[in-house]
């Protein structure tokens, strides 16, 4: 009797669940189960990237000369690389770990603090590995895609790691709440910096923005996590092909 | 000129000469280059083309689209790749339809790569070995453009046209690990579920009607 009546309570629990999902759209993205909330929330990143973000990133473009950005670029990516040296190693990737050691060792030193990246002018590649894809590595799922606010595209997983990612960031090299909000518009003025003109191309490429900048985001996500050889998902099939 | 010489030869000469080119000319002739050869030759080919040429790189659409014509679809199945990204709709279209969505596609890819032409000084192409274990009719080759700031990943996928022109074409196109054909899929799939072939179509024309009246800062 109460195993029945347990049956019949996860089979309800399990309608419940359903329902919704078999109730939205029929081209639903599985990848996107909150894609309502995701679409406002890219809505507002959007207006707020008009208003704020972008004219910051481009009066920084304007008014610093590239030698001062460039430098401020390496500098940040130098704290960067310290962090990928963990996640390497938290990988059990020997060799990164190694490389992305030694390139905050050099540019440390004879780089002046990171500002010269000259690991890279000596061959030293730059790679980027977080704690979100660590947990990749590692076997945990993506789950749903989720648009932050402010922060933008991340998976259920990146949002996971997302305290410890930002914990470990340049920020976390400074004392002094100012100085770390400081480093931390900086990295975000950099980042967007980085991004204007493929901004403007995004805006011309898309027909949908929303859908191409999530699907962009989570192939490029995978390629990161994979380092460049994420198994096949795309069918090739020739649609001409009798 | 120079067939006279034959006659200082002696006949011994002569016929290892006439072996040794019995061996290499058909090897020579049949063979085509290696998928990396040819991916390594076209991308320094066109970013050659791009830093001799300055109206290229300020963003003359109508040099551009020469350029692409002339220099990169002899090595692109752009029919193919139009093709994947619309997926099972395609063969539903009649050839028109299919002539019109293919050349709305390749105006809107154009158009949104010309701005990255304003970036190139003086980068140069490194081809990545080859992954082994790939299949000729779907091989992709990873490259790296090198220059100032960080390096940009660019792959390609291939497939053999034995004996045809440089023996590959392109069918996709692979930026900073985001695959072209995957990426618009869903795009061209939104336009076609909400109007058919047709109402995509008119979306791309919009598009790119739009894009050409706004006009790009340099």
């Amino acid at each position: 009797m109460s195993a029945a009546r347990r049956w019949i309570g996860a089979a309800a629990l399990g309608a419940v669940l359903l329902l919704p999902g078999c109730a939205s759209l029929a081209a639903q993205d599985p990848r996107d189960p909150w894609e309502g909330m995701n679409r406002q929330i890219y809505n507002f990143n959007d207006t707020l990237d008009a208003v704020v973000f972008k004219p910051v990133a481009q009066a920084y473009v304007n008014l610093l000369p590239s030698f001062v950005r460039t430098g401020a670029h390496n500098f940040l990516g130098n704290l960067g690389d310290v962090w990928t040296t963990v996640n390497a190693a938290l990988q059990l990737k020997g060799q990164v770990a190694l490389e992305s050691f030694m390139r905050v060792t050099l540019n440390s030193t004879l780089g002046l603090y990171g500002v010269l990246d000259i690991a890279s002018e000596a061959g030293i590649e730059k790679r980027r590995e977080d704690l979100g894809q660590t947990l990749g590595h590692w076997g945990v799922k993506p789950g749903p895609y989720v648009m932050l606010p402010l922060l933008g595209p991340a998976t259920l997983r990146d949002v996971v790691a997302l305290p410890v990612d930002l914990q470990a960031g340049p920020s976390a090299y400074f004392t002094g709440s100012h100085t770390r909000l400081g480093v931390t518009a900086l990295r975000l003025t950099d980042t967007r910096a980085g991004l204007l003109k493929a901004g403007d191309a995004l805006r011309e490429a898309a027909l949908d923005p929303y859908s191409f900048v999530r699907d962009a985001w989570l192939q490029r996500r995978e390629h990161e996590v994979y380092d460049g050889h994420p198994p096949a998902a795309f069918d090739y099939t020739d649609p001409d092909a009798p | 000129m120079f067939m006279p010489n034959i006659s200082f030869l002696n006949r011994r000469r002569c016929l290892a000469l006439s072996l040794a080119a019995a061996v290499v000319w058909p090897q020579a002739h049949a063979a085509d280059e290696a998928p990396e050869a040819f991916i390594k030759r076209v991308a320094s080919e066109t970013l050659d083309t791009v830093k001799a040429d300055k109206s290229l790189r300020s963003g003359d659409l109508g040099k551009i689209m020469q350029l692409v014509d002339n220099k990169l679809m002899p090595h692109v199945n752009f029919r193919r790749m139009t093709a994947l990204a619309t997926g099972p709709a395609w063969r539903k279209a009649t050839p028109e339809q299919q002539k019109r969505l293919q050349d709305e596609f390749k105006a809107l890819l154009v158009r949104t790569y010309s701005s990255a032409l304003s970036q190139v000084s003086d980068q140069t192409v490194v081809v990545k070995p080859l992954r082994a274990g790939q299949d000729d009719k779907n091989l992709v080759v990873n490259t790296e453009v090198r220059g100032r700031g960080d390096p940009i990943e660019i792959s390609y996928r291939l497939e053999k046209t034995p004996d045809e022109g440089a023996g590959w074409v392109i069918f996709d196109l692979n930026i900073l690990g985001i695959w072209l054909v995957e990426n618009y899929r869903t795009q061209f799939t939104k336009e076609i579920n909400a109007g058919g072939i047709e109402a995509l179509i008119n979306s791309l024309a919009e598009r790119n009607k739009a894009n050409a009246s706004v006009g790009r800062k340099t």
